[in-house]
């Protein structure tokens, strides 16, 4: 079962806030792989709001695929953090030539573009590069998307950190969503570590969905480019949220309700038990069986964690005003935000959605039966 | 000089018919309950002539003979009258003296079944006792890394949907403008399916309504029979049981008089109406029900004369293209419930199930389809085709299913698959696999006669004689002298056995599985076979 951080604070924070939080829960994770987000940047990326940051992996070549592809499309390097390791790996991580993250500016005719176009055209890109690099593993892209960045690498959480230079001023967030990976059903594979990120969504999860495959059959029957990858049966959970807020129109309300929908003896005692009735029949194949805890990170930076309907994974928020932190186990949000009131404190059952909105006042939940 | 009997081409010696009486002459009380009880009289009362030779002690005087008669069993040996192997011979005998006995040689009646130029029919189903579906092994079993879930502590969702399901695209537009959405009963995955009233005694009808009603009523577990092609009682029609009942209609349209006048006065709606077009024990052909099952009580629910064999045709009359034809049926059925109940066709499995699956997805209408396979039973059909004429449902349900998925459409038309599940008695098995291949539901009728009324027949073609009334236990029989066996407080009782067993049985499956939110369906990721031709065919996982 894999670990999982996420915190939200006004002041940017180092991601080693997050490594060391995870770091602390070590026994949860093998080394099989960390995973980064950081949005809401601080550091050198924070003047750089609107603009569309690409971060991966790349080879020599790739790098120069990158740069031929990039320049066709006319997009142009505005600003750029190469990250070139010259010592050895730490045990278990392989030897790259380039974590990349790149600041582009949008190609010209782009500019007329509707929001709902560029940001699909970002995707688009970002599936293309992804998929140029597969072939030869000279290209492995996260994410394309103005005030993101992703890392995602095997090995040790606290040792990769050390040997990328992560505890750098450059890098700086108020968000930072962050996974240490216990690999379970599938082979070490990069695209499989969490957090999972479309669009500006993003979900990382513990835990194995049991009914991966037909929910991916229904993602990848609906037509979206977006909706593919699926190395790792939890990326389910971030295009679910997706579709549901994007093409279902959807608020975070829904999430759960789409996930774990409440049986129908529950749906006769509810007041809007007739659409969620609706929304369960026609969703039906989104309904996941857990065990999973998931947290994620919307568009405008709220933050959430939804439990699967047997509650069999552990999750817990807590903070301050101003701090929130999201852990898979409370010694990571001990580490994380020690002086904190800890009888506020809360763990998420099987009917609650928790989330800290965008401007970290407080804890909202609220369960099923409310909304 | 005069032989002492002819014979004729047909003439077979009892090592020539498949069952054997083993009769035993010491333990025999000479009751003649056997003889009463057998259906084709396969047996009768014989009077046997013995000699005895006698020899005394000594030259004084000759041996001799003395003749001696005996009584006991003779089997008879015409084609007409073969035994069929029912045993009801061996269930009756008070000394266990007499049983039929399966030949190990093949048999020569199979060559003489014909007499008068017709060929044999039959009930029961497909004579093939194997099944692609219990060598599906389930495999995916939840260790360590996600826990194996609690068969009997947690909770356990086990319905499945009948009914068209809105695009999840559409849904937020429909609810908005008040639009219409099509009905969708939420029902257990496990249906009776079509039997008729006629094809089954009013004992068995009764017994397995009772049985269905009980379910609902009383264990909350929304079980549906459907009626099959005969109509429905006047009674039931007009009674809150109605919702329970999936009324059919077929090419003989028999009983759907008596079905239209009822409409105004019925209370509830049905739970759903199938139109078949074909089911599996003999694709492409209609409904059969023979002259002997055709009394004046069955007579009057279907609307026709006593005493006739009733073929409906293999089509329906209306039927010129699945375009307009069966999209207009399936309009009107709708219309005639005020667009409350949902109304599906049923097919018999063939390799054209997807152009019919394909044009009932552009029919918002279609509430759904089910597919009968080739081991599905009937109570009367041809031989032929029964033994020979068919698809199977496995690889029918997993293609219709994963071209649902190619366009998008797995969720909103549920199939329901048909044919031979339990046939080997693995029914939560069986109907598990299905589901995982892409089954919304399942339908049974063989399995609930034998289970819930003790139906003798078997794939080693045992009995199977459904078609001309005699059926010894009285479960397809119109003969008050034979369904009066049947006890239909008992049926009711042995449905809802067989219903609670299966549930444990599903939950048993799926509990390992780490799955209990959802029906799972389509979750072929669980399923193994040690066959590699049928694991890429069905495109699940070779295991050996």
């Amino acid at each position: 079962m894999c670990r999982l951080f996420a915190i939200t604070s006004k002041e940017p924070l180092s991601p080693m806030a997050a490594i060391h939080a995870l770091n602390v829960m070590k026994e949860g994770h093998d080394g099989s792989g960390v995973g980064l987000l950081l949005t809401d940047l601080g550091g050198s990326f924070e003047r750089f709001k609107g603009a569309p940051i690409l971060s991966g992996i790349f080879s020599n070549e790739g790098i120069r695929a990158l740069d031929r592809y990039m320049l066709d499309l006319d997009f142009m390097v505005k600003y750029k953090l190469s990250i070139r390791p010259a010592k050895t790996p730490p045990p278990g991580t392989p030897k790259r030539d380039n974590y990349l993250v790149r600041v582009y500016d949008y190609p010209p005719d782009w500019q007329s573009l509707s929001k709902e176009e560029l940001e699909y055209r970002l995707m688009l890109t970002r599936l293309k590069l992804r998929q140029m690099g597969e072939q030869d593993g000279s290209m492995i892209v996260f994410s394309f998307w103005p005030d993101v960045i992703m890392l995602k690498e095997v090995g040790d959480p606290l040792a990769l950190a050390d040997y990328l230079g992560l505890d750098n001023e450059e890098f700086k967030a108020r968000i930072i969503l962050a996974q240490g990976r216990q690999n379970t059903n599938y082979a070490i594979d990069i695209y499989a570590c969490h957090p999972f990120f479309i669009q500006g969504y993003s979900t990382m999860t513990n835990g194995e969905n049991t009914a991966f495959v037909t929910i991916r059959e229904y993602l990848a029957s609906r037509n979206y480019a977006g909706y593919m990858g699926y190395q790792s049966d939890s990326e389910v959970f971030t295009h679910i949220l997706h579709f549901a807020q994007q093409k279902l129109g959807m608020g975070l309300d829904m999430y759960k309700h789409l996930l774990t929908p409440l049986k129908e003896e529950e749906l006769q005692r509810h007041p809007q038990g007739e659409r969620l009735r609706a929304v369960k029949r026609t969703c039906r194949p989104l309904i996941i069986d857990g065990p999973n805890c998931v947290i994620g990170c919307l568009p405008d930076r709220t933050l959430f964690m939804v439990q699967d309907s047997k509650k069999l994974r552990p999750g817990i928020v807590g903070g301050a005003s101003g701090m929130f932190a999201f852990s898979s186990e409370m010694c990571g949000l001990d580490a994380a935000i020690p002086d904190r009131n800890k009888s506020e404190d809360f763990q998420p059952m099987k009917y609650d959605t928790v989330m800290v909105p965008p401007n970290r006042q407080e804890v909202v939940r609220w369960n099923q039966w409310e909304r | 000089m005069e032989p002492m009997g002819k014979i004729s081409p047909s003439t077979l010696s009892k090592s020539d018919l498949p069952w054997q009486i083993l009769w035993n002459k010491e333990a025999c009380t000479l009751c003649g309950r056997c003889t009463a009880v057998c259906p084709v009289r396969a047996i009768e009362l014989g009077v046997h002539r013995k000699r005895v030779v006698q020899t005394v002690i000594g030259l004084t005087e000759k041996p001799g003979n003395v003749f001696t008669v005996y009584h006991g069993v003779d089997q008879r040996t015409d084609p007409a009258h073969a035994c069929i192997g029912c045993g009801m011979c061996d269930l009756v005998c008070p000394n266990a003296a007499i049983r039929p006995i399966r030949s190990t040689d093949v048999d020569k009646l199979r060559f003489h079944v014909n007499q008068g130029g017709m060929p044999r029919r039959r009930g029961g189903r497909r004579n093939d006792p194997r099944s692609v579906l219990d060598e599906i092994k389930f495999i995916r079993i939840s260790m360590l890394t996600d826990p194996a879930l609690d068969a009997g502590r947690h909770d356990f969702e086990l319905r499945t949907l009948l009914g068209r399901i809105l695009p999840a695209e559409d849904l937020a537009k429909t609810l908005s403008e008040n639009g219409w959405i099509p009905p969708v009963r939420e029902i257990y995955p496990l249906i009776i399916g079509g039997m008729s009233f006629g094809a089954l005694s009013p004992n068995m009808w009764e017994g397995l309504q009772m049985g269905v009603a009980y379910l609902n009523e009383e264990k909350g577990m929304p079980v549906r029979i459907c009626t099959g092609e005969g109509g429905c009682p006047p009674r039931l029609l007009r009674s809150r049981f109605l919702k329970y009942v999936i009324l059919q209609i077929a090419s003989g349209y028999f009983g759907w008089d008596e079905i239209i006048h009822a409409l105004p006065e019925m209370r509830e709606d049905p739970c759903a109406i199938e139109i078949k077009y074909g089911q599996g024990a003999k694709p492409g052909d209609g409904g059969l029900l023979m002259w002997y099952k055709v009394n004046s009580l069955i007579a009057a629910i279907r609307g026709v004369p006593q005493g006739i064999s009733l073929p409906s045709p293999p089509t329906h009359q209306t039927l010129y293209s699945i375009e307009e034809s069966v999209a207009k049926m399936i309009q009107s059925m709708a219309m005639a419930w005020g667009f409350r109940v949902p109304v599906y066709p049923k097919i018999s499995a063939t390799s054209t199930t997807l152009a019919v699956l394909n044009n009932l997805t552009r029919n918002p209408y279609a509430s759904g389809l089910a597919i009968d396979g080739e081991d599905g039973g009937t109570g009367a059909a041809y031989n032929v085709s029964m033994n020979h004429m068919g698809h199977p449902i496995a690889s029918n349900i997993r293609d219709a299913y994963l071209n649902l998925v190619k366009i998008g459409k797995q969720n909103e038309i549920p199939l329901f698959a048909g044919g031979g599940i339990g046939k080997n008695g693995n029914l939560a098995a069986n109907a598990a696999a299905l589901i995982m291949l892409g089954a919304s539901g399942v339908q049974i009728g063989k399995y609930i006669m034998q289970a819930a009324a003790g139906c003798l027949g078997s794939e080693a073609d045992r009995c199977n004689i459904c078609n001309i009334g005699l059926c010894p236990k009285g479960i397809t029989s119109q003969d008050a002298r034979l369904y009066r066996r049947l006890d239909p407080e008992q049926v009711a009782e042995r449905v809802v056995d067989v219903y609670l067993s299966f549930d444990q049985e599903l939950k048993k499956i799926m509990a390992p599985l780490g799955r209990s939110t959802s029906l799972p369906i389509g979750m072929s990721d669980a399923l193994g076979i040690a066959d590699g031709d049928a694991a890429a065919r069905l495109q699940i996982r070779h295991v050996l």
